[in-house]
């Protein structure tokens, strides 16, 4: 068995998760920057944690033969300070540079507000000029269907092929004015708010399997870093093909991310 | 979407078997739950917007219609189409939609 999860903050993990990862078949992972837990007192908080996603999580990764790629930006919960926001964006591409680098995420919108939408739509200039594909972070519970309409409306008004975009986070009532829309869609398997592995494949089995991933987004909350090989099994108990379920942990992750040159896997064929 | 009437790939006497007591489970907690509020003292005689909002969605799942888990999450949603200036002394997401100030509960 090997998977893809698409979506995971290792940072927060500990290193018997990237092993655990590993003996559940996990080959590769990208890890979009996102809010700590707290907000961060200084752009130069953001110069060293992307320090830390560019070089330090991809040794950590290597030690266990997962591949280890990332997403800069300023998330949406610390971008409400326009001023601010715009110093840490300023730091970004001197980083797009690194080769673990997939391009901008996770952008989008937390609280809904002009600030936010704002710093996500220079983020997706930025995205633009650089030639970046693009992660989306979707507001959770009851701002969702609102903030993902506002998200899809900025990046619609952007040149950018909804085919290199990914909302992430997406649901029963926006999965299919995302897809509608010809963004990629992910879904987010997390135990308390998000979706369950088994909503996942309700997903799949009502939508279809094109354009669309699971993830754990694991991170410093109660989530769980082996979402989707559970996720794996719960396709199968129900009796859907291996070639679906890998279409969906793997093929599919595979086809987004290769639309960018530095994703390239050991195993793949040179 | 999908056909959507048989994309499942199991009959559905293998989905109930498959899910009957998992389901049955969250069930009772919802009705514990339920219980837990009417046991617990008020502090006032507005009903909470989150209670009202479960009770509310629990009407959709027996109402033998197609799409409950989106029409719940559409139930559960912000509906505005205001964009506040910042998110300075703005109250965390609760999963229901607060009622605005002045507004009965």
């Amino acid at each position: 068995m090997r998977y893809i999860d698409p979506h995971v903050h290792m940072v927060s993990r500990t290193t018997d998760d990237y092993q655990r990862m590993a003996m559940a078949g996990c080959i590769a992972i990208t890890e979009p920057a996102f809010w700590a837990g707290f907000d961060r007192s200084s752009a130069q908080g953001f110069y060293d944690y992307y320090r830390q996603l560019t070089e330090f999580e991809p040794r950590r990764a290597a030690l266990f033969g997962i591949k280890h790629f990332t997403w800069l930006c300023i998330n949406p919960k610390e971008a409400d300070d326009p001023a601010f926001a715009r110093d840490v964006i300023a730091l970004i591409p001197d980083f797009l540079k690194c080769e673990n680098v997939m391009g901008i995420g996770e952008i989008g919108l937390n609280k809904n507000t002009k600030n936010e939408k704002i710093i996500l739509e220079e983020q997706i200039a930025l995205a633009e000029t650089y030639n970046q594909l693009v992660l989306v972070h979707t507001p959770h519970l009851e701002d969702k269907r609102k903030g993902t309409r506002l998200i899809m409306d900025a990046l619609s008004a952007s040149h950018i092929d909804p085919g290199r975009i990914l909302i992430d986070h997406v649901e029963e009532h926006t999965v299919a004015e995302v897809l509608d829309r010809g963004f990629w869609a992910g879904m987010t398997l997390y135990p308390d708010t998000k979706m369950t592995p088994q909503r996942a494949t309700d997903v799949i089995e009502m939508y279809g399997s094109e354009r669309i991933w699971m993830n754990s987004a694991g991170d410093w909350g109660c989530s769980d870093p082996l979402a989707v090989p559970k996720a794996r099994i719960e396709m199968a108990r129900r009796g859907h093909q291996m070639t679906l379920i890998d279409k969906v942990t793997l093929e599919n992750p595979k086809a987004f991310l290769s639309q960018s040159a530095k994703f390239v896997l050991e195993s793949d064929p040179k | 979407m999908t056909d959507e009437k048989y994309s499942c790939p199991q009959t559905r006497e293998q989905v109930i078997h498959l899910y009957f007591m998992e389901h049955r489970a969250k069930l009772l907690d919802v009705a514990a739950f339920l219980d837990r509020i009417d046991r617990a003292r008020p502090v006032s005689d507005a009903v909470d917007f989150r209670e009202a909002a479960l009770k509310q969605a629990i009407q959709i799942l027996i109402d033998g219609q197609a799409q409950r888990a989106k029409r719940v999450l559409d139930l559960l949603s912000d509906a505005t189409t205001e964009i506040p200036q910042s998110a300075h002394g703005m109250k965390g997401a609760s999963g229901a939609v607060r009622p605005a100030a002045g507004d009965a509960t």
